[in-house]
């Protein structure tokens, strides 16, 4: 509360910025000191904007119309499979499902392509209602144990509690994601006209993303040895079989297995599609899916009943901007259009009125 | 502070012992049988505000008061105990690091305040003690201590004078760090003590401790060898200040009265408040906006999460477990912690980063003002002092200017014009050539035109030079020198001027008051020069080159009351005289009528000239008469109770029958372009109040001069002169003249349009107002069952419909009692005062911005102000372009952080609805952390200090401008809405179209998806381009800085994001960004959809420019239409112009 006057001085040159050191000097006379630096001043006028206007309008709507176009070309076949209803062949298995079941239930899907797919397919699953995106789920990982690190591998990171341990046995992968890994068997048969099953080739290599499959996730020791590599970990709880059996393929298997990868990658939205297999282009003659009947045989491993969630397997050709979605093409038309209309507008009250503000503004 | 003081004063009266006695030198006295040492406190001052153990508590306690500290406390100590999403260094280490930077800028003023009062307190002095003298610490002495101090050593205490080594028992003293008053005024030891102080057996009785510092009664009981007790009367000339400098004296010796805490300065001292700008205020309303908007959030959030978790297989699917922890927590707390956890994941909503930058911008923002060099004045070499940042920003809101004259106004420069001697006038030459454009039209009087007699005119010149309380300044080379340094030392002004005391005239001359010097110069032009003083001897040199000697008898002091000062001097032949010089008003009532007549003429043109004038008058005492005044005045000196009364009516009684012998007028010419600035802060629309103590005549002619009046302004007078009506009561004149005026003003007056804009069309007329001290008291204090508030509302209703008040004869109280009352009316409007005097310090400290001119009349208003300016007319600038640009600057600084962290949190909000209320966050931890940091706080900031939406000259040059901004509008609640409205608009753009395109996540062209953080990724991508665009858009002034700053910080985004993304980090748990980034930009979709958005997002306010567009241009194209049409605006008559010669009578426009 007490200050006296006589440090009243001193304080002055604490508070003051600068105050002390350039009293008894002239300012610097330069540009920054003196607010003067040179400066672009930028008036935006109707002269500037409504060309932009225009010129945003016709971009867009080419490039509306372009992607509209596009995304109308793929082709997207859609086909839920989760069995909630009666009369859908599964049915039963959804019902039946247990974890402990050691017989896998199956059941096939018939459908028909109307038209031919022509370039390389894609093959996603799809799941609704669920929440890959939670925040409990989405920490439920440990980075460090998927990068091969042994000592994460044998201990666990307790964000993946309660999937980190099962009777003292660290699980390899831990965590929720890992333990709710997607493990439908998807198969794809075509019925020639004849009536034979064709059994459709399915890509399992190249639906992850290649940084992840090459520096993001590795398996543990460098060792060639997949099941001594994991020894002394368990399967996550709700899993078949342990993390080094998930394929036959060495370059496929382990942690750089690409569904496990692919799953590990959390869906932004609670409907979300993920890429299962690539059904590659044969040759330019035939188209790589025809048109024609096709029956999707599922082993129906994954339960969603639980949750009320829904599965789904959607086969898409892919276009220069992704998957098909129209929305960007209508933003884009619609964006365009709407600034197109402005600059028109615009450019009437500019005519109608600017002049006379502009005669009106000099006198006053 | 003033109630505290008045308290203070009061609160002594009830105090039951009312005087203290103090024994000289600790020595008992026969007269009291036992001693009994009273008990009084240390020497110490403290002022320093922590120590060494107390300063971590004490400072931590004092910084979270503040409450936003304190908010980000709580959610720090959240992040710590609740499970939250965000680490708790997100918030943890800003808020540390902010507090670090304040606790150590606090910790090295207060160690500084250590070292000012370790240098007084420990400061070696000398007391005497028991006949030998000791070197004691400064904080060791008692009051009874007998001390001595040699020149140029400031007293350590309190002192009374007991012997100085001057011949003529006085010594100097110079107060400047207490009162700025540099002059050097001289005390006198108290009479007939004795030589010897060993043997000196004596006590003081003296008042309690009170903070004036002119204002001392005591009383010495000296005790010689059993004779009776001889008294003497203490005054205030007898007692000298702990801070005062001793001067031309070699050594004094004093014994200690008051010390340490009950010093008159320790107890003068003012806390300097904290003053808040009302841009803080709004920052506060707009926070707890924000504050809601938080809560409110989280509240949805939380009852939507349990609404959501109770629809079966929701809460806990087979997916996703809890942990035995999770799942044993009690549900209310459960609830509560996700209400807190929600809260922390949207707290950014209510940056730390905006108070940091907040700070750093007036920080950085107050150097601009110190670095202008229009505002360096190279008479003095300084430039403009700030002495806070916090206001830089409430020097473009300002509504009320209250002005000092003397000193602020005018120069405080004297200069003696002409004089009157019995009628007839006389005119010096010479002081022509100095006023530029202002050439006494009847050529260069010669010295002494024959036209009084020759009697009168020497008798006058005498006058001029015996009846004053100048010094000359000794003459010494050595005595020069340092009277010299100190004056540097103390106010940098009086080395440099030359004008007043300067050593090139052929004797320097100090005053407490220029127009004594200016008189006294004034005599000299006419060939009669005041010598000095010779003990008791004064001096005068006559034309004649003859030396004539005058004994001083008595000097009747000036006092504001009085308004005059009188001297009796006995002259070689024995004959007593009185010369008694003062202002017209108190000198015309005790001479002959016939005299007044011939004079007044002159006196009231002088006056409405702008002249300071002043009658001198003279008395030839008889014998009797002088005994009669000389015991009176004795008497009344002695007295301890009622002196200052007593000494009045021996003064009143002495000073009467006099006969006037003519009238003095000096010039206080304006300061330079002082009518430009006021025309300037006029036409922006600020009300200019004139506060001053001088007469109301040279008063309102400055006000002329300035413009402040104009000829056709219709002025309401109200006082003591308007108050006098045939014997009724004043208060009932007044109240019909309140009424009367109040009619004419306020309820006649054309309803104004929206508050501040005075139009000054002249369909309005413009009203002044003049009230003058005593009945300003009248209104304010009027008796209580009047109705006292009534009159202060009426009176408040007027003032605030004239365009300019004057305020007179106004006590320095006065003048912060009325810049409080302006500040607390209604509306609260924004004041701004500005003097340079120590009497200008109590409104400066009122006001919401003091300003402090570097005058001429010492430090301490500058000390005390908020911003120090060299000149008057730097106010202009200072104003209407410096302030303008700040309160832009700032205004949109805050409008644009609270919209940034709208749009920035909201999203996240969204996507609470599409995770399951689980309080993922939508963005990685890292953009979290650095969006306010690093990603759009550089641009905001460059943008902040560098902004000058419409040019300095423009600014300058059209003082409406100011009125755009004025009352707050750019922080108003509209403005406010459309930011946050456009924040919203932005923020749901942002986030439902990326969950459009995410509804078909496979968005490259190999087919593979995307997950949760490309949606973040893709969003904040986004975000941080609009904002920064946004911004850019908004910058009407692109310097390098500018470029460098936006476009880095963009680079710098996309640097960032790949380099963190690029790399698997050791020290993260999570690798979640890993190559989200790159994978993203090669995504033909992801690269349209951030582009469509930025630019949807940005079309209404592209839309809103153009539309603007009419009125836009028209502050920036006013340039080249201002210029064509300068006349009315922009007068080139010179600022050096002197007070103007109305050919009007102002008098024809009062009303009375």
């Amino acid at each position: 509360m007490m200050a006296s006057s006589y440090n009243a001085k001193e304080d002055g040159h604490v508070t003051v910025p600068g105050g002390g050191t350039i009293q008894n000097k002239k300012p610097d006379n330069t540009a920054f000191k003196q607010q003067r630096l040179p400066a672009w001043q930028p008036i935006l006028t109707a002269g500037t904007v409504l060309p932009a206007f225009f010129v945003i309008g016709l971009i867009f709507i080419p490039i509306g119309i372009g992607l509209y176009v596009t995304s109308n070309n793929i082709k997207e076949f859609e086909i839920d499979y989760t069995g909630t209803d009666m009369s859908s062949p599964c049915f039963n298995c959804s019902q039946s499902f247990s974890w402990n079941s050691t017989r896998p239930c199956t059941c096939a899907l018939p459908f028909s392509l109307e038209q031919p797919f022509e370039s390389n397919v894609f093959m996603y699953y799809g799941l609704s209602n669920f929440y890959q995106n939670h925040r409990r789920y989405v920490k439920s990982r440990d980075d460090s144990q998927l990068n091969g690190d042994t000592t994460s591998l044998m201990n666990p990171s307790k964000e993946c509690e309660p999937y980190a341990r099962n009777e003292k046995m660290p699980i390899a992968p831990c965590g929720a994601i890992a333990n709710s890994m997607f493990n439908d068997t998807l198969d794809l048969y075509y019925i020639d006209p004849n009536g034979t099953r064709i059994q459709i080739p399915l890509m399992k290599k190249g639906i992850a993303w290649w940084t992840d499959k090459h520096v993001k996730f590795r398996n543990p020791g460098g060792n060639p040895n997949l099941t001594s590599a994991f020894q002394g970990t368990t399967k996550p709880i709700n899993w078949r079989k342990p993390v080094y059996e998930l394929d036959t393929d060495a370059e496929n298997n382990g942690f750089i297995n690409e569904d496990f990868i692919v799953w590990m990658r959390t869906a932004a939205l609670p409907t979300f599609r993920k890429l299962y297999r690539i059904i590659q282009k044969k040759n330019n003659m035939t188209p790589t899916l025809p048109r024609g009947n096709y029956t999707l045989e599922v082993t129906y491993n994954y339960p969603v009943r639980s949750f009320e969630g829904r599965k789904r397997v959607i086969l898409s050709t892919i276009s220069w901007m992704g998957g098909k979605n129209p929305f960007l093409g209508i933003a884009y038309i619609t964006v365009g259009s709407v600034c197109f209309f402005l600059g028109v507008v615009l450019l009437i009250i500019h005519h109608k009125y600017g002049s006379r503000n502009n005669t009106a503004d000099i006198p006053n | 502070m003033l109630r505290r003081r008045l308290n203070r004063l009061f609160g002594r009266d009830e105090r039951k012992v009312d005087s203290r006695t103090i024994y000289v030198g600790h020595r008992p006295c026969p007269a009291t049988e036992a001693l009994i040492p009273p008990k009084f406190c240390d020497n110490r001052i403290v002022s320093s505000k922590y120590t060494v153990w107390n300063f971590l508590p004490k400072n931590l306690f004092e910084q979270f008061r503040r409450i936003a500290n304190f908010y980000f406390l709580i959610i720090f100590l959240v992040q710590v105990i609740v499970d939250t999403p965000t680490s708790p260094v997100t918030s943890g280490l800003p808020l540390f690091f902010v507090i670090t930077v304040t606790a150590i800028k606090q910790g090295y003023e207060d160690w500084l305040r250590h070292k000012a009062d370790n240098e007084v307190n420990k400061y070696l002095v000398t007391v005497l003690e028991d006949g030998r003298r000791a070197c004691k610490e400064s904080e060791k002495i008692k009051v009874g201590d007998v001390v001595e101090v040699v020149e140029d050593e400031t007293f350590p205490c309190d002192l009374i004078l007991l012997q100085s080594s001057r011949e003529d028992e006085t010594c100097f003293v110079t107060t400047a760090s207490l009162d700025g008053e540099s002059n050097h005024k001289t005390h006198y030891t108290v009479p007939d003590t004795e030589r010897n102080l060993e043997s000196l057996s004596a006590t003081i009785e003296c008042e309690q401790p009170q903070p004036d510092l002119y204002k001392f009664v005591g009383r010495m009981h000296i005790y010689r060898n059993n004779q009776e007790p001889a008294v003497r009367s203490l005054g205030p000339e007898n007692l000298l200040l702990k801070g005062a400098t001793l001067k031309n004296t070699q050594k004094i010796y004093g014994v200690a009265v008051y010390s340490g805490m009950e010093t008159k300065m320790a107890l003068n001292y003012q806390g300097k408040s904290q003053k808040r700008s009302a841009v803080e205020k709004s920052i506060n309303a707009f926070l707890l906006v924000y504050l809601c908007i938080l809560v409110s959030k989280a509240l949805v959030c939380t009852t939507l999460k349990y609404v959501w978790q109770n629809r079966p297989g929701q809460d806990e699917p087979w997916y996703n477990q809890k942990t035995q922890k999770e799942k044993d927590a009690n549900l209310y707390l459960k609830m509560f912690t996700d209400f807190l956890s929600f809260m922390v994941l949207f707290n950014f909503i209510i940056p730390v980063s905006m108070y940091v930058t907040v700070e750093m911008q007036k920080f950085l923002g107050s150097f601009f003002i110190s670095w202008d060099k229009d505002f360096f004045d190279p008479e003095i070499q300084e430039g403009a002092l700030v002495n806070t940042s916090d206001l830089n920003e409430e020097l473009g809101q300002v509504e009320y200017v209250f002005t000092d004259k003397t000193g602020t106004l005018t120069q405080n420069n004297m200069e003696f014009i002409e004089c009157c001697i019995d009628g007839f006038q006389y005119k010096y030459a010479d002081s022509g050539t100095e006023l530029d454009g202002f050439c006494v039209t009847d050529g260069p009087v010669n010295i002494l035109q024959q036209k009084a007699g020759r009697e009168k005119e020497e008798l006058f010149l005498r006058a001029l030079c015996l009846c004053h309380t100048v010094q000359v300044k000794e003459a010494t080379g050595q005595g020069d020198g340092v009277a010299d340094g100190v004056e540097d030392q103390v106010d940098g002004v009086m080395g440099l001027d030359g004008e007043t005391v300067g050593p090139a005239d052929l004797g320097g001359f100090i005053a407490s008051s220029p127009d004594e010097v200016a008189l006294v110069k004034g005599a000299m032009k006419y060939g009669f020069k005041f010598l000095g003083m010779e003990s008791k001897n004064m001096r005068v040199m006559n034309r004649n080159n003859d030396v004539e000697t005058y004994e001083l008898l008595h000097v009747l002091n000036f006092d504001p009351v009085r308004r005059r000062m009188s001297v009796i001097v006995r002259t070689k032949s024995g004959d007593t005289m009185l010369f008694c010089k003062g202002a017209d008003s108190s000198i015309f009532p005790r001479v002959r009528q016939e005299e007044v007549d011939r004079i007044r003429m002159h006196v009231e043109r002088n006056a409405t000239e702008g002249y300071r004038t002043l009658c001198v008058a003279y008395k030839l005492l008889s014998r009797e008469e002088y005994d009669q005044a000389d015991t009176g005045l004795r008497e009344a000196k002695l007295a301890l109770q009622d002196r200052e009364e007593k000494l009045m009516a021996v003064y009143n009684q002495v000073e009467t029958g006099m006969s006037l012998i003519g009238a003095t007028a000096v010039e206080d010419r304006l300061q330079e372009e002082a009518a430009e600035t006021m025309e300037a802060l006029q036409g922006a629309g600020m009300k200019v109040w004139v506060l001053t103590g001088d007469k109301m005549e040279t008063a309102k002619s400055t006000c002329y001069a300035c413009r402040l009046f104009q000829r056709s302004t219709e002025l309401l007078e109200l006082t003591v002169r308007t108050l006098v009506d045939l014997g009724r009561k004043r208060e009932e004149r007044l109240h019909e003249l309140l009424l009367d005026y109040h009619k004419r003003a306020v309820q006649d007056a054309p309803p104004i349009k929206a508050g501040v804009t005075r139009s000054w069309s002249s369909a309005n007329q413009d009203y002044g107002f003049i009230i003058d001290g005593a009945t300003l008291s009248l209104v304010l204090n009027s008796s209580p069952e009047s109705n006292s508030s009534c009159y202060k509302s009426l009176f408040l209703q007027i003032c605030q419909n004239c365009t300019t008040v004057l305020c007179c004869r106004m006590a320095p109280l006065q003048k912060a009692q009325i810049v409080k009352m302006v500040k607390n009316c209604k509306g609260s409007p924004i004041t701004l005062s500005i003097g340079d005097g120590a009497n200008d310090v109590s409104m400066i400290l009122e006001a919401h911005v003091g300003i402090g001119i570097k005058g001429r009349e010492g430090r301490q208003a500058v000390r005390n102000s908020d911003y120090a300016i060299p000149k008057l007319k730097h106010l202009k600038k200072l104003l209407l372009g410096h302030g303008h640009l700040y309160y832009v600057r700032i205004a949109h600084l805050v409008q644009y952080f609270f919209y940034k962290n709208l749009c920035f949190i909201l999203p996240q909000f969204l996507y609470q609805f599409f995770c399951g209320y689980s309080q993922q966050p939508l963005y990685d931890a890292a953009y979290l952390t650095m969006y306010n940091i690093c990603f759009t706080s550089m641009p905001i900031l460059a943008n902040s200090l560098l902004e000058q939406h419409i040019c300095m000259e423009v600014l300058m040059d059209n003082a409406a401008l100011y009125r755009d901004v004025a009352k707050n509008a750019m922080l108003g609640w509209g403005p406010f809405l459309y930011w946050t409205l456009l924040g919203v608009y932005q923020g749901l753009l942002f986030f439902f179209g990326v969950r459009f395109l995410f509804s078909n996540p496979a968005l490259q062209d190999n087919g593979q998806v995307f997950g949760n953080w490309s949606y973040g990724t893709i969003v904040f991508t986004v975000l941080v381009f609009t904002v920064t665009l946004k911004l850019a858009m908004d910058t009407r002034h692109w310097t390098w800085i500018n470029h460098f700053v936006i476009w880095g910080s963009l680079a710098f985004y996309m640097f960032f994001s790949f380099f963190w993304g690029g790399i698997i980090w050791p020290f993260l748990r999570q690798q979640r960004l890993y190559f989200v980034f790159a994978n993203m930009l090669s995504s033909v979709s992801a690269w349209l959809i951030i582009i469509l958005l930025i630019l949807l997002s940005l079309l209404p306010e592209i839309l809103l420019l153009v539309l603007r567009k009419p009125r836009g241009p028209h502050s920036r194209q006013k340039k080249p239409v201002v210029q064509s049409g300068v006349g009315e605006t922009q007068s080139p008559r010179s600022s050096a112009r002197p007070l103007l010669m109305k050919t009007f009578s102002d008098e024809s426009n009062t009303i009375l």
